[in-house]
């Protein structure tokens, strides 16, 4: 008898998410992203469509991190205090899909950047590159409150992406988002219940959920990563069963989670190299996500982001 | 579940009415509040008094099209009368329904996959139906054969196990979950379940209560979809609780409202 391959048949897709616009579109993006629409679990090209690649986005810090790892720093000491140039690097040398600017430096205890500073520097790295931008905010919700929204509005037009709403500090960053024609990024504590509910509070302001990805915190490898992992496998099925409220494609942190480790960080030879460790530790997690489902990698090593571009393109080609 | 809203029946009087003046309005009405209630596809019955059935299904059909392209499920004994509610529903309809015996699955299994439609089977034969669930699985087995013979996939099958009034026959609410289990069982992957659940209630005082409690029970046992009375606010709550007690949603705060942005797609 001939093997038959079982196949799963679906009722419903992820949702397709395009981030930037072209001057056609109102913006001033030389190319733009488009992600999800799966209509399958991840690659399984036999049982559905992957229609879009996965992207890889950068990440760069609007003022100098203070502490870097040996490995970051070679890859990017000579832009890490000039986000302009920053961004030139990341998409010019390192190839990056799209920008991930991060305003750490809006945050009352790091520089306490005003509104007005940040928003400039969201004009200079847009001006500095033609990808799509992702502009994440502090992480302070009160200061976010105040910036996000300056940030959205000289950003306008653009489509950028937004992150993020949580269940406790949804309502200002979703009204700038929807004001200012851009995506949205919903965040939850590795917590699919509550990643959902945010979904159900942003959808409720009259924000379309074919506008919002979902950010599940991310777990880094030898932190939560199978936990992570287990969540986004989790959306994706509820995603295709019909489930509205997680149907959204999904993004990932990977840089600044994995970069946290010690085990990617130290400088500890019985562990093998350490110019080595920190990409290896970086990739593994990328490469795990990837096969959960992640649409979106925010990513921070330039070697990182290329092994984990051969794997998105040997998994894209056994698309027959 | 698969809600299919029961309410677009001849036997109810203002639905006979309807057709018999040929008021389109009061049916725009139902298919409209059912669709908003939750219903993912609607009963159509012409109701046994109709004069002319073919003409009072054409008539039917025509009416809830111009309001909506919902899925419809042609509710008939008669097959001239099945075919033309086919015709005019469009593909992705169901047919509702038929027995177990060979004659009527020569009929109609031939007229599912010529119609891209689903097809409920009763399990109800010859002999009537099964005192317990082992004469309805027997049916059910029989059905799927059939389905399988003449090339209708499982998950275009859907299997009524046949409740009765609780207040006529007190142990078939029971025989009938035990049957849903076994159905589940039958194939790979499993033919689908449905109930035309407010029959349980039928003639009784507390209809609602028994309704909403006997669905919570059938959907624990794996019912996939129901004919009911999606307009009862507190059984499709109950229903979308169920659903996330079973893991068949994910939870969240406001898992009624996410349910109900959901269904209907």
């Amino acid at each position: 008898m001939p093997f038959e391959m079982p196949v799963e048949k679906w009722a419903s897709a992820v949702n397709s998410v395009t981030i930037g616009a072209t001057p056609a579109e109102g913006g001033t993006r030389t190319s733009v992203v488009t992600v999800g629409g799966d209509t399958s679990l991840p690659f399984l090209h036999f049982e559905g469509k992957t229609p879009h690649r996965p992207a890889i986005a950068m990440e760069l810090l609007d003022v100098p991190p203070e502490e870097w790892p040996a490995p970051m720093a070679e890859a990017v000491a000579d832009v890490c205090g000039d986000p302009a140039a920053w961004a030139r690097k990341c998409v010019e040398q390192f190839g990056a899909d799209l920008i991930c600017l991060r305003l750490v430096g809006a945050h009352p205890d790091r520089r306490d950047r005003s509104p007005e500073e940040c928003a400039e520097t969201v004009k200079s790295v847009l001006k500095a590159v033609g990808v799509p931008l992702i502009i994440w905010g502090c992480g302070q919700a009160d200061k976010d409150n105040e910036v996000m929204p300056r940030c959205s509005e000289v950003a306008a037009g653009e489509n950028c992406l937004l992150g993020t709403a949580t269940q406790d500090n949804y309502k200002t960053i979703t009204a700038a988002c929807m004001a200012d024609g851009h995506k949205l990024i919903t965040e939850a504590p590795l917590d699919i219940n509550i990643q959902k509910q945010v979904n159900i509070l942003v959808s409720e302001m009259g924000l379309d959920l074919s506008r919002i990805v979902i950010y599940q915190a991310t777990g880094g490898l030898g932190y939560g990563m199978e936990y992570a992992y287990s969540i986004m496998e989790r959306t994706r099925l509820a995603a295709l069963s019909g489930d509205r409220m997680l149907a959204m494609p999904l993004l990932a942190q990977v840089g600044s989670e994995c970069w946290k480790a010690k085990e990617a960080r130290a400088e500890a030879p019985e562990w093998g190299l350490a110019s080595e460790r920190g990409v290896a530790w970086e990739a593994t997690t990328a490469t795990c996500f990837l096969h959960g489902g992640t649409h979106i990698f925010v990513m921070w090593h330039p070697r990182a982001a290329a092994l984990l571009r051969e794997t998105i393109d040997s998994l894209l080609t056994q698309e027959d | 579940m698969y809600a299919i809203g029961e309410r677009i029946n001849g036997m109810f009087k203002s639905v006979g009415a309807a057709i018999r003046e040929q008021n389109p309005d009061p049916i725009h009405e139902l298919a409209r509040k059912q669709l908003a209630a939750g219903a993912q596809a609607l009963d159509v019955n012409v109701g046994p008094a109709a004069a002319d059935p073919l003409a009072a299904i054409e008539w039917l059909v025509k009416a809830i099209r111009q309001v909506t392209d919902a899925p419809l499920a042609i509710d008939t004994t008669k097959p001239e009368v099945m075919r033309r509610g086919l015709e005019l529903a469009g593909p992705g309809s169901i047919i509702n329904s038929t027995k177990g015996q060979q004659e009527q699955l020569d009929i109609y299994l031939p007229m599912a996959v010529e119609h891209q439609a689903s097809l409920i089977a009763l399990t109800i034969d010859e002999n009537g139906i099964p005192r317990d669930a082992n004469g309805r699985g027997e049916i059910a087995l029989r059905v799927v054969a059939a389905a399988m013979e003449k090339g209708l996939p499982p998950e275009r099958l859907m299997i009524d196990a046949v409740i009765l009034p609780v207040n006529v026959t007190q142990a078939t609410p029971w025989h009938v979950l035990e049957a849903i289990r076994n159905v589940k069982l039958l194939s790979d992957p499993p033919p689908k379940t449905v109930l035309g659940l407010s029959n349980v209630s039928q003639g009784t005082t507390q209809r609602e209560l028994l309704n909403r409690t006997y669905l919570v029970m059938a959907l624990a046992a794996g019912l996939d979809a129901a004919i009911l009375d999606v307009q009862d606010r507190e059984m499709m709550e109950a229903m979308i609780a169920a659903e996330v007690l079973l893991n068949r949603a994910v939870y969240a705060d406001d898992f009624v409202k996410a349910y109900r942005a959901s269904a209907g797609r």
